[in-house]
């Protein structure tokens, strides 16, 4: 049943989840652990704020300028600072690892045990991200399952699998594509998918204009 | 702990269920649940790692069987209840006020 928004449906029966977390919300509220408002403002966040245009905007930065590229990859305190300065950082980004997308190697980042994902610039994850089929595969046929995702990865390139864990969150960096010269840096920003940071996509191409 | 959980390797999960764009929360529930896991942890009634062993003791079906967030639950309401915060029989009790008010 898909949530309206209200608290419940009439015609439809909570799910046994919807009536637990209810209770749960209600309990913690009455004994004064939690305040519902403070619970809105914590949704709101990850539903409105947080996401992978953060992301984008590191990447962007990194493509434009040497100096915050060589940061990123210089391991995950540096990195994690890098991407704190530009206004991202907190809950499950303690520690960033950017790896780095380039004509030899393409990188793909999974959560084998659990859903680990670098939330402060990327959000929460998608399901899919969470879920047996990629969480188990990644790790033994990552060719397959970049291609099961549209992704054709040539043979002679190397795919690196980073597995990550409650310590360390990975970001990929993608390649910069072709016919960026001069753009600026939320031009980039624009190009830079999520998927493209997860290592599952790559950055939107640039079309060539009609005429051109 | 070689658990349900450890699923790097497994086979026979099938096809990726992919989606390029969803929101964060499928049910409102979802975000709600969300919320309290980062007030509850917050709060230092539970830290991170003993609330993700607590999704990692789920029994294997389970584990496979139901949906993201209902993991989170489980293992909140598992170790509120364990560490004296808010019993089950609390929580059950609650749930059915609620279900009788609503109905």
């Amino acid at each position: 049943m898909v949530s309206t928004g209200h608290d419940h449906d009439h015609t439809t029966p909570p799910s046994d989840a919807e009536l637990r977390v209810k209770a749960l919300e209600s309990l913690l509220v009455e004994r004064q652990f939690v305040e519902a408002a403070a619970l809105d403002e914590i949704v709101e966040a990850y539903e409105t704020r947080i996401g992978p245009r953060n992301g984008a905007a590191v990447m962007a930065r990194a493509w434009l300028d040497p100096v915050y590229k060589a940061r990123l990859l210089a391991g995950a305190q540096e990195s994690t600072a890098a991407i704190k300065e530009l206004g991202f950082s907190g809950t499950q980004g303690e520690d960033i690892a950017v790896v780095e997308n380039t004509p030899a190697v393409h990188n793909m980042i999974v959560c084998t045990l659990c859903s680990c994902y670098p939330w402060p610039t990327l959000g929460l994850p998608p399901l899919w991200y969470k879920s047996g089929p990629y969480r188990s595969r990644a790790v033994i046929d990552p060719r397959g399952v970049l291609k099961e995702l549209g992704l054709d990865i040539p043979a002679d390139k190397e795919v690196r699998v980073w597995d990550s864990t409650a310590e360390v969150r990975y970001m990929v960096l993608p390649e910069r594509p072709a016919g960026t010269d001069g753009w600026t840096e939320p031009q980039l920003m624009e190009l830079i998918t999520r998927d493209s940071m997860i290592g599952t996509g790559l950055p939107k191409l640039i079309r060539a204009e009609p005429g051109s | 702990m070689n658990g349900i959980h450890d699923m790097g390797g497994m086979h026979g999960f099938g096809k990726i269920q992919y989606s390029a764009e969803e929101p964060p929360f499928h049910e409102r529930w979802e975000g709600r649940m969300f919320a309290i896991l980062a007030t509850v942890t917050g709060l230092g009634l539970m830290n991170i790692d003993e609330w993700r062993h607590g999704q990692e003791r789920m029994n294997p079906v389970q584990y496979l069987s139901v949906s993201y967030y209902e993991h989170w639950l489980h293992s909140v309401v598992d170790l509120l209840d364990r560490k004296s915060i808010l019993s089950v029989g609390d929580l059950e009790a609650r749930m059915a006020e609620i279900k009788a008010s609503e109905a």
